[in-house]
């Protein structure tokens, strides 16, 4: 975006006129393909979690809806769950409990528009990108404890609370991995940090992304995004089968189908961060610009779903942690871990 | 208008967004769905039976203490960030490597410590 827009006797604000074509028309467009991306990721991802799921536990999974391998059952759910009543119990804080989800879903849109889908297709383009993108996800902890709180039911509570000191326990690993990264690309500007991972070389020669040479620190990401997603083996929060499916227990219909939207789209968004910062996004090693910049969003897309299939596969495969081992392994290991990982990438970064 | 301000600009915007997505949905929802509330449906949920005493309960302490830790971590991290962007940038590496290496220190010793005191340990 230039700055094409501003009249030259820009001393007044009547002087100034509408960047329509610099700014306005894209950024329409670009409102309407974030709200269709959110609700579509969240159903891609959430077709690929039941049968991914369903076939590592000898299941079939979904086969009726729409003939082909029940590829449309979430498109069923979602009407289904469209005609269910909107029930708001009694008790609860009703302004505050109809508007958790929203928080939830804000916190995805705007995790949403960080992220750079090729060369030259990005939403925002700031300075403090990675920051922003950790400072928004955090919105939905706020969506995840309002919900338990104003639901004025036991079970959501404490679902609540667990959800939120989950949620803390591991932003922070989240956090301190991530700096790991800014330190080698010298910038929190995404775009700056795939270029750095393009320019960053084995040898003088090979091509590598940020994978390689920061493994600690991409072992606590993927793990400490895995609770951040709360899903199994973090899945304290949620724990059917002794909490009633804790903070949203109390929701029927669409509110509670918000979670569900908010829960899938933020796994592409967090795989998303991931390909970013460790794979190297849209990049890939000796396709010239030109090629990325139509082939960027799929190799992106790609990353992302490798990703994606990563911690489902985590989900299958490891059985529930309890809380107390969930809060020792966030606070004993994998703080310390990546505070030292911090430590040795910068007398690294000064040596080299 | 610069490029700063329509970013920022832009980020404002994409709230508004998310809030129509929100209120866009549940409008429709709302035109399908049936509206008969009865006081049995609108009464707490509890696996099926009445809802037994107060929901109001009383949480464990422990909550707070990982609250207050987490805001401790959380605010030097916030430090850390654009120490991170900086540090290769200038001139002399050591001494500002070695000035985080006090400050990340410092918070290292708070948590050894509240580790030893066995505040980590969630019984």
């Amino acid at each position: 975006m230039t700055t094409a827009g501003v009249a030259p006797h820009a001393g007044s604000v009547l002087a100034y006129d509408i960047p329509w074509v610099d700014f306005v028309i894209p950024l329409v467009v670009k409102m309407l393909v974030i709200a269709l991306l959110v609700p579509l990721s969240a159903l891609v991802l959430g077709y690929l979690f039941l049968k991914l799921l369903a076939h590592m536990q000898s299941r079939l999974g979904p086969m009726e809806a729409g003939g082909f391998h029940g590829w449309a059952q979430l498109i069923a759910d979602g009407l289904k769950f469209m005609q269910k009543e909107d029930v708001i119990p009694e008790a609860a804080d009703k302004p505050a409990f109809a508007m958790a989800p929203a928080f939830v879903l804000v916190s995805v849109v705007l995790v949403m528009i960080t992220i750079p889908f090729g060369p030259s297709l990005n939403v925002i383009d700031i300075d403090a990108q990675v920051f922003m993108a950790l400072a928004v996800a955090s919105i939905g902890t706020i969506g995840v404890l309002l919900a338990g709180w104003s639901s004025a039911n036991k079970y959501s509570l404490m679902g609540g609370f667990r959800a939120a000191g989950q949620l803390m326990a591991y932003e922070l690993p989240l956090l301190l991995s991530i700096v790991a990264v800014v330190m080698m690309a010298q910038t929190m500007n995404m775009q700056g940090i795939i270029s750095a991972q393009g320019g960053f070389e084995l040898f003088g020669t090979i091509p590598i992304p940020y994978v390689v040479p920061q493994f600690v620190a991409f072992a606590v990401f993927i793990v400490a995004a895995q609770a951040e997603l709360s899903q199994a083996p973090f899945d304290m929060p949620f724990a059917e089968s002794e909490l009633v499916s804790g903070y949203a227990t109390e929701y029927t219909g669409f509110r509670y189908l918000f979670f569900f939207i908010a829960e899938f789209a933020s796994n592409f968004t967090m795989a998303a961060i991931g390909a970013v910062l460790f794979l190297g996004g849209w990049w890939l090693p000796w396709v010239p610009d030109g090629v990325l910049e139509v082939i960027g969003p799929f190799v992106l897309v790609a990353k992302i779903l490798f990703l994606v299939f990563v911690f489902l596969w985590m989900r299958s495969t490891y059985p529930r942690l309890r809380e107390d081992q969930l809060q020792r392994f966030a606070w004993k290991w994998l703080i310390p871990i990546s505070l030292v990982n911090i430590g040795i990438t910068g007398v690294l970064k000064v040596v080299w | 208008m610069s490029d700063y301000y329509e970013n920022y600009l832009t980020i404002f915007l994409f709230v508004l967004v998310g809030l129509g997505l929100f209120g866009a949905m549940i409008g429709v929802a709302r035109l399908l769905q049936p509206r008969r509330q009865t006081a049995a449906k609108l009464a707490t949920y509890e696996c099926g039976v009445e809802a037994e005493g107060d929901w109001w309960t009383q949480q464990h302490v422990r909550y707070y203490v990982f609250a207050l830790l987490f805001v401790v971590f959380d605010i030097e991290a916030a430090f850390i960030f654009p120490w991170a962007t900086v540090m290769g940038s200038i001139a002399d590496a050591w001494a500002v490597l070695v000035e985080m290496f006090v400050f990340i220190g410092i918070l290292v010793v708070a948590l050894a410590y509240v580790m030893r005191k066995g505040l980590l340990r969630w019984m």
